[in-house]
């Protein structure tokens, strides 16, 4: 129960801080994505079920908000949660290059599949521009926020997972 | 084996494959249902109304203090010198604005005459923060701080000094989103204000990043159309108020088929340093009715 309230807690809180401050600091028009490291972070902390949930509860946030139609975002991001809970088996906590790598993957592929399915498909043909002024400026920036935002988010999730053996062992 | 076997003594959890695969689903059927109705957006913008929309408008109002201060630090020097080249200016306008008194009374007196009605004066306004902005960078929407609770509507047309800024699109009871013009999924139909030729503006995130907003399908057969024109709103769209300013024209260019002119818009409005907005709460059908 307390994870899930300080999940959600984290969600809401990147969310906001996406579209109020990050806005006004954005290097030419371009924020970069905590949401995405939050749903990759969480997928290949804690698993593959953890990493959907996360993924798809921020893209529900982003439709709402911003989305034409609901369930668009909460789809990629939930699969983007699902995929790095595949690399849950080879995480190591004290490892950052597999989460920086995995991270920015996971970003570049947002990217990828925005640009498709919102641009492509209308007839934008224009893909070097579009990854030269959007796909990867974000991705640098998030590589860039994530190296302050990832520590924080093992951390927090360390001292969940504590707290959470402590409580088991009371039980048995 | 099947992987969906309760064991004794084990919580009952769904492997998180078929999770997936219902969640899919889940989101396909929203994606459908979303894509022609609208059902579940009032109780949903309502929950997030209240839950998220009073913390954004509180960061940004930090946010603001903080950046306006950092600008004042900035600027006071500047503003020392302005403010003596403006001391003078005060006195020459104090000037040109006597006679341009007098010439209103003119004007006034002339359109009685004509029996012309100023409609952009007349719109009812609203004056509304933007709290946040998109969340992506593909689109450019953002969020202000009316709502339904204030009167506001899904399309009701949105200003800022003196430009148009784009409609309301999605609402909640204390926020609504504005989609802008120059946002890539968003088309107005415009006209130009000399000789009222209709053209559409589109939104495109490449034209964006150079500051202009692109236009097509303007019939020009006579050629009066040229660089530095006004170009408004028109008479034929269903959704934005006529006459409401959307920019000067920038480059025209004729397209290849020979009968109709590109190019591209400088919008009235600054759309990066948009803070404050007005929402015209008249809606264009209901002046219709009248």
């Amino acid at each position: 129960m307390l994870r899930k309230i300080i999940l959600a807690v984290m969600i809401l809180f990147c969310f906001l801080l996406q579209t109020t401050i990050f806005r006004s600091l954005a290097f030419a028009g371009i924020v970069p994505n905590l949401l995405i490291v939050l749903t990759s972070a969480f997928g290949f902390m804690r698993g593959e079920r953890e990493g959907l949930w996360v993924g798809f509860f921020a893209g529900l946030l982003c439709d709402i908000f911003f989305g034409d139609i609901l369930g668009f975002h909460a789809l990629i991001y939930m699969y983007i949660g699902f995929l790095n809970g595949k690399f849950c088996r080879i995480f190591y906590p004290e490892d950052i290059k597999l989460p920086i790598a995995l991270i920015t993957v996971s970003d570049l592929s947002y990217g990828m599949i925005c640009y498709v399915l919102l641009f492509l498909l209308r007839g934008r043909l224009d893909f070097l521009f579009y990854l030269k002024a959007v796909i990867l400026p974000e991705a640098v920036y998030t590589i860039v926020v994530t190296c302050l935002l990832y520590p924080l988010v093992l951390f927090v999730n360390n001292r969940l997972e504590g707290f959470e053996r402590k409580r088991a062992k009371k039980f048995v | 084996m099947s992987p969906v076997i309760k064991k004794k003594g084990e919580k009952f959890t769904i492997p998180s494959k078929y999770l997936l695969f219902i969640l899919t689903c889940l989101c396909t059927v929203l994606m459908g249902l979303t894509f022609g109705t609208d059902i579940f957006n009032r109780p949903l913008n309502t929950a997030v109304g209240y839950v998220v929309v009073p913390f954004q408008q509180g960061i940004s109002k930090v946010g603001s203090w903080l950046s306006s201060r950092k600008d004042e630090l900035i600027q006071i020097r500047q503003l020392l010198e302005e403010n003596v080249q403006l001391q003078q200016q005060v006195d020459d306008l104090l000037v040109e604005n006597t006679l341009l008194q007098q010439e209103k009374a003119e004007l006034s007196r002339l359109r009685e005459l004509y029996q012309l009605d100023n409609q952009y004066d007349e719109y009812h306004k609203v004056g509304a923060r933007i709290i946040a902005r998109d969340s992506g960078n593909w689109y450019s929407a953002f969020v202000i701080d009316k709502g339904e609770n204030d009167g506001l509507a899904i399309d009701m047309n949105v200003i800022a000094s003196g430009g148009l800024v784009g409609r309301i699109s999605e609402i909640g009871p204390n926020w609504a989103r504005v989609t802008s013009i120059i946002a890539d999924n968003s088309n107005v139909s415009a006209k130009t204000l000399n000789s009222s030729d209709t053209m559409i503006v589109s939104g495109d995130l490449q034209a964006m990043q150079d500051g202009v907003i692109r236009f097509g399908q303007l019939i020009d057969s006579q050629d009066g159309v040229a660089v530095g024109d006004k170009v408004v709103t028109s008479h034929i769209s269903d959704k934005y108020l006529p006459n409401i300013l959307i920019g000067t024209i920038h480059t025209i260019n004729r397209d290849s088929n020979n009968l109709t002119k590109s190019g591209y818009l400088t919008p009235a409005v600054d759309f990066e340093h948009l803070e404050e907005v007005l929402v015209i709460t008249d809606m264009k059908w209901e002046m219709e009715d009248a």
